[in-house]
C-alpha cells in the first residue's frame, strides 16, 4: 500500500464539530465543544480523566447522541442521520477502545474475520484469510492468529483491537487512551503503530489520551480539553510553551507523575 | 433501551419502576422486529441451541431422575393406603407432564441458563465488547439477543420432554423394584391417562419459560451498568426476575388449561 507523508495532509474536512453540548443527568460532560480534523490528519486530544474525551468520541462513532450542536462526519450530520446511514458511516470509522474490547470467547482469527463477514458477506474464505493475515503482518501479530485474546498481552490486545478495526479499511481512527496500562517500551511501539497506521491506511485519527510522550509522538495538533472546552489548540510544543495555567498544570502534574 | 431523562412524575423509585416496564416491552418489541428480518444468524442459534440445551443435559438428568424417584417414594404410601397402588405410574406420569417437568425444568434453566446469559452480555456490556460491535457495523441486538432468546424459546421444551422421560424412568425403576412392573406395562400404564391437552400444554408453558428465561436474561445482560457489580447484579436479577415470571405464567396457563379441559 501507497504511504503518506506528514506534508500530504489535505485541508480537506473529515469532522467538523460546532457547538457540541453533552450532558448526563446534571453533570454537563461537554460544554461547546469545536473541533475540525482534515483528512490524513492526527489530532491528539489532551485532558484529564472524566474532562468528557471519550464521550466525544463515543458522539462521533454514533455511540452516544448530543444533546446540542453538529458533529459532521465525512459529510453526514450524526445527530439526523438514520440508522441505516449511519452503519454505512460506521463501516468508515475504526474505534480502537481503552481496554481493546476483544470478544473474549473468540480466537484472535475470529475477532478479526467477525466484522469483515458480518459487512461483507460475498467474500470467499480465501479474500478473508487474506485479509485477516495482512492485517496481522500490519501490526506485527502474525504469530498470535490461533491464540485466544486472554493469553494476550496488554500490548498485544491492544494492537489485535487497532487490527480488528483496519480489517474494515477505515477513513477515520479513533483511539480511545491507546497507551493506558501499558509500559514505556509497549507505549512507544503503540504510538509508532499509530503513525504507521495513518500512513499506510491514509486514516484521520483522533487519539485520546493523558499521555504526553503519546501526544508528542502521534499528533500533528493537539487540542487540551478541560471541563468540556478545549483550552487550547496547536502543536505539540505550541500547547507546551503555552502560559495558560491551567494547561501548565496538567503538564506539570504528568511530569511529577 | 432508556427514556429521555426528565423530572419524575411520581416518586424517583415508582418512576424508575414504570420506566423499567416500559424498556423491557421496548426491548420486548425489538425482538420481535429483528426475529423475522434478514440475515439471520443460523449459525450462532446452533451454537447457543448446543450451549444452552446440551451443556445443560447433565444437570437436566441428574435432576429428573430424582425427582421420579422421590415423588415415587413419596407418593406409595397414600396409595397403598387406599388399596390404588396400581395408578401409581399414571398418577406419576401426570404430575410430571402437566406440572413437574415444565416448572422444575424451567426453574432449573433460570438458574444455570438465565443466569449465564445475564453474566456474558452484562460483562460484554461493561468491557465494552458489545460497543466494539456497534461501531463495527454489526447489529448487537440481532447477534447477541435475538439468537439467544431463540435458543432458550426452542431448547427448554426440548429439556423438559427429556426431564419428563428421565423423571418417567426413574420411577419405572422404583415402580419395577417394589412392584416388579415391566417396563412396557408400566409405560402403558403411565400413558393411558395423558392426553393431547397435557402434552400441548406442557410444551406450550416449556415455549413460555424458554421464552421468558432468554428475554430477560438478555435484557437484564444487556443493560447491564458500568463496572463489576453491575455484571452479578445483572445474573443476579435474571435469575429472580425470571422464576417471579415463570410462577405468574404457571399460575395462568394452569387456569387456561383447566377452563379448556372443563369445557
Amino acid at each position: 500500500m501507497e504511504k503518506l507523508n506528514k506534508s500530504d495532509i489535505i485541508k480537506e474536512q473529515v469532522i467538523s464539530i460546532q457547538g457540541l453540548y453533552k450532558s448526563f443527568g446534571e453533570n454537563s460532560v461537554l460544554n461547546g465543544i469545536d473541533l475540525t480534523i482534515h483528512k490524513g490528519e492526527n489530532v491528539v486530544i489532551l485532558g484529564r480523566s472524566g474532562s468528557g474525551k471519550s464521550v466525544l468520541i463515543k458522539i462521533i462513532a454514533g455511540l452516544l447522541k448530543p444533546d446540542k450542536g453538529i458533529v459532521n462526519v465525512l459529510g453526514m450530520d450524526i445527530g439526523s442521520i438514520d440508522e441505516k446511514q449511519l452503519l454505512k458511516l460506521r463501516l468508515k470509522i475504526g474505534f480502537s477502545f481503552q481496554n481493546s474490547a476483544l470478544y473474549d470467547s473468540m480466537s484472535v482469527r475470529e475477532n478479526l474475520e467477525f466484522p469483515l463477514i458480518r459487512n461483507s458477506r460475498h467474500l470467499t474464505k480465501k479474500e478473508i484469510d487474506h485479509a485477516v493475515e495482512e492485517v496481522l503482518e500490519d501490526v506485527h501479530l502474525h504469530q498470535t492468529i490461533n491464540q485466544m485474546p486472554s493469553e494476550l498481552s496488554g500490548g498485544q490486545r491492544k494492537r489485535i483491537g487497532i487490527a480488528r478495526t483496519l480489517i474494515l479499511r477505515p477513513e477515520i481512527m479513533l483511539y480511545d487512551e491507546p497507551t493506558a496500562g501499558l509500559d514505556p517500551i509497549t507505549c512507544i511501539t503503540i504510538n509508532e503503530l499509530i503513525n504507521e497506521v495513518q500512513e499506510r491506511y491514509h486514516t484521520s485519527s483522533i487519539i485520546i489520551t493523558h499521555d504526553l510522550t503519546c501526544a508528542k509522538a502521534t499528533g500533528d495538533r493537539v487540542a487540551m480539553l478541560l471541563d468540556g472546552r478545549f483550552v487550547a489548540q496547536g502543536n505539540f510544543d505550541e500547547i507546551f510553551n503555552t502560559e495558560e495555567e491551567t494547561v501548565k498544570q496538567f503538564y506539570d502534574y504528568n511530569f511529577i507523575n | 433501551m432508556s427514556l429521555k431523562k426528565r423530572e419524575h412524575i411520581t416518586t424517583k423509585g415508582l418512576d424508575d419502576y414504570f420506566l423499567g416496564i416500559y424498556n423491557a416491552f421496548k426491548f420486548v418489541r425489538l425482538f420481535f422486529r429483528e426475529v423475522f428480518k434478514p440475515p439471520f444468524e443460523f449459525k450462532e442459534i446452533i451454537r447457543q441451541c448446543y450451549e444452552i440445551g446440551y451443556k445443560s443435559l447433565p444437570l437436566i438428568t441428574l435432576t429428573g431422575f430424582v425427582t421420579g424417584i422421590v415423588f415415587t417414594k413419596q407418593s406409595r404410601p397414600s396409595l397403598v393406603e387406599f388399596g390404588a397402588a396400581s395408578w401409581l405410574p399414571g398418577l406419576i406420569a401426570i404430575a410430571v407432564v402437566r406440572a413437574l417437568a415444565p416448572l422444575v425444568t424451567a426453574l432449573i434453566s433460570a438458574g444455570k441458563i438465565g443466569s449465564n446469559i445475564g453474566a456474558e452480555l452484562g460483562s460484554m456490556r461493561v468491557s465494552e465488547q458489545i460497543d466494539a460491535m456497534e461501531v463495527s457495523a454489526i447489529n448487537p441486538f440481532k447477534f447477541l439477543v435475538v439468537t439467544r432468546v431463540t435458543a432458550t424459546t426452542l431448547m427448554i421444551p426440548v429439556l423438559m420432554m427429556y426431564f419428563a422421560f428421565v423423571g418417567l424412568l426413574g420411577s419405572f425403576l422404583n415402580v419395577n423394584q417394589n412392584e416388579h412392573t415391566s417396563f412396557i406395562a408400566f409405560f402403558q400404564s403411565a400413558f393411558s391417562p395423558i392426553s393431547f391437552l397435557d402434552v400441548f400444554t406442557g410444551l406450550f408453558k416449556s415455549i413460555m419459560y424458554g421464552f421468558t428465561i432468554g428475554m430477560v436474561g438478555c435484557y437484564k445482560g444487556y443493560n447491564a451498568s458500568r463496572g463489576t457489580e453491575g455484571v452479578g447484579k445483572a445474573a443476579n436479577m435474571s435469575v429472580v426476575i425470571s422464576m417471579f415470571l415463570i410462577f405468574i405464567e404457571e399460575i395462568v396457563i394452569v387456569q387456561i388449561s383447566n377452563w379448556i379441559r372443563i369445557a
